[in-house]
């Protein structure tokens, strides 16, 4: 904090004020009806509702569906962070390398960072088309008859892959701007000591990059949960029957097209429970062994 | 210590191809006619259709109300994207302000309250975030879009962040002269932060035009559908139609996709800058 600071009896908490009521009205407030909601059933004629203390919470972590749904979520945020993270990573270290068209490459590189989900998802989905795609006429090729929209697989495959897509040009921008911080002098006494490439990268490269690293897998595991959900949602259109979903889909499937608002809530904090875990295992438990110069 | 290595720039090259290549493949493919698309797939031809195309989507009036036309939805994507980067530039401002210059006993607390925000995002209370706007009467308005949106913290961290980073040398100078902390804001911090404001800018716009769930939410009527919001319509015009209208809904991806991406590209820079900086 400064040093000098001024003080107001009524300044500060006027030039909080504008920030501080959006919250309560649209965070704190939806927040606690989302935990209330939870412990409740509601009507689904809108004829009040009756507490029910954990019977939500039981009934969902009883269903199969669910588990089935937190499987598949599991699974989908584990592949499309390790490949975007991967990925992304490689094309910085190529990127930072280069000399001659670096630019270049940079500028078209981060562009599809400011395509929106869903719009990635349509493209995604024009690609996977069962008349024009040419993904799918290139899987025919090796006897693999592509079927999005209808079979379960492939349309996990199809949303890996548009998810994947979309979130590379952000790891890139990360990773580059990480090993652009990284000081010539260390490069240079890495390259004196070892002439392996490959060697300085894993050994000196890489451990300093590992806080961005680890910022990185925070940010990716949370967009694999929660902001793919335009590209799940431009998929399975509506029809989740046979199809793969993620958590966040589900809870809105279940409170918007189910109109089950004690289901829907209860989900809602369990997945606010993952949130805070995720944040705190950040905090506490992998900063520590990360290094920092 | 450098040298010209051809597999860098093979592998940069086969990154810059999975990238930008259904994005050209998209816009080529959408200057054909549906049946044509139909009959022969994607292309990376020029199909002299463009003009129609866009004009069609742009200014037909369709929707079930046969109202909404696409430069309506282009509007209210530009509102969406400037009234949300605008709000938060203000709302983060004037808060970080208040957190960082001013010594006041509940701080500590508003500080926490706002960090709070961070921890849950608005895609895991969505159902109960709808029933207040719904008792707020808030359905279908640009204060409905806007506003909820703006409950995260992401923009007062940055200023905050920013702020710490002016000397203290100019709070004291301003101080010897007698400026107050509003003439201190104004004359001193407003004008110091241009660049920073700049950078948030582009990102807050960014994401404000991206929105997609939340307008999905919170407008059925289609007369405040953005761009991004649109494209849920066509997927359900599609399920049923004969030949569906690929060349559109390519259109309408372009469409919606191009301010954003010009705008990363042209201030890249500053882009980079806020997006890097701010999030750490």
């Amino acid at each position: 904090m400064k040093r000098v600071q001024f003080s107001s009896p009524t300044l500060p908490y006027l030039f909080l004020l504008p920030q501080m009521a959006v919250i309560f009205i649209f965070f704190y407030w939806p927040s606690v009806q989302a935990v209330k909601s939870s412990f409740f059933l509601e009507d689904p004629f809108g004829f009040g509702s009756s507490f029910v203390g954990f019977d939500n919470y039981k009934g969902i972590l009883e269903s199969a569906e669910y588990r089935s749904i937190a499987g598949f979520t599991a699974i989908f945020t584990a592949l499309v962070t390790f490949f975007s993270l991967s990925l992304g990573l490689l094309l910085a270290v190529k990127a930072d390398a280069v000399i001659r068209g670096s630019s270049a490459y940079k500028t078209v590189l981060i562009s599809v960072y400011a395509i929106a989900p869903p719009v990635a998802g349509l493209i995604g989905m024009m690609f996977f088309d069962q008349h024009i795609g040419p993904f799918v006429r290139f899987a025919a090729l090796f006897g693999w008859d592509m079927k999005i929209g209808l079979n379960y697989f492939d349309t996990a495959f199809a949303m890996v892959v548009v998810s994947v897509w979309k979130q590379i040009p952000y790891n890139f921008i990360f990773f580059l701007s990480g090993l652009q911080g990284i000081p010539v002098s260390v490069r240079e006494a890495a390259a004196l000591d070892c002439r392996s490439g490959f060697r300085r990268f894993w050994t000196v490269i890489l451990p300093l990059l590992a806080p961005t690293a680890f910022f990185l897998f925070v940010i990716n595991v949370t967009y694999s949960l929660f902001d793919t959900f335009g590209i799940v949602d431009v998929m399975v259109k509506d029809k989740a029957a046979n199809n793969p979903i993620t958590l966040v889909y589900k809870v809105y499937m279940d409170g918007f097209r189910g109109n089950d608002l004690g289901g829907s809530s209860a989900q809602s904090v369990i997945l606010m429970i993952v949130v805070f875990v995720l944040t705190v295992f950040q905090f506490r438990f992998l900063e520590r062994r990360v290094h920092y110069n | 210590m450098y040298r010209l290595k051809i597999t860098d720039h093979i592998i940069l090259l086969l990154g810059v191809f999975v990238m930008m290549a259904p994005v050209v493949v998209a816009f080529f493919t959408s200057t054909h006619e549906a049946a044509e698309i139909h009959r022969n797939g994607l292309t990376l031809r020029w199909g002299n259709h463009f003009v129609e195309t866009y004009n069609a989507v742009l200014n037909r009036e369709g929707g079930f109300t046969g109202q909404v036309t696409g430069m309506r939805m282009l509007m209210n994507s530009l509102i969406l994207g400037i009234g949300f980067a605008v709000g938060k530039i203000v709302l983060s401002m004037l808060a970080a302000y208040a957190i960082v210059y001013f010594r006041f006993r509940l701080g500590t607390l508003f500080f926490w309250m706002i960090f709070t925000t961070l921890l849950l995002p608005l895609e895991v209370r969505i159902l109960p975030s709808y029933e207040v706007m719904h008792q707020l009467h808030l359905i279908n308005t640009y204060t409905g879009l806007i506003v909820p949106l703006l409950a995260s913290a992401t923009g007062t961290f940055f200023f905050r962040q920013f702020f710490k980073s002016i000397p203290d040398e100019l709070l004291e100078a301003a101080r010897i002269d007698g400026a107050g902390p509003i003439k201190f804001f104004f004359d001193v911090i407003v004008p110091l932060s241009k660049t920073m404001v700049a950078a948030i800018f582009i990102i807050m716009f960014v994401y404000g035009w991206n929105q997609y769930l939340w307008p999905m939410l919170m407008t059925n009527d289609e007369s405040f559908y953005t761009l991004v919001r649109g494209i849920k319509q066509i997927l359900l015009v599609w399920v049923g139609a004969q030949i569906p209208d690929y060349n559109e809904a390519f259109a309408i991806a372009i469409l919606a996709m191009l301010p954003p991406v010009i705008i990363v590209v042209v201030f890249q820079r500053w882009f980079i800058k806020g997006l890097t900086e701010s999030d750490k």
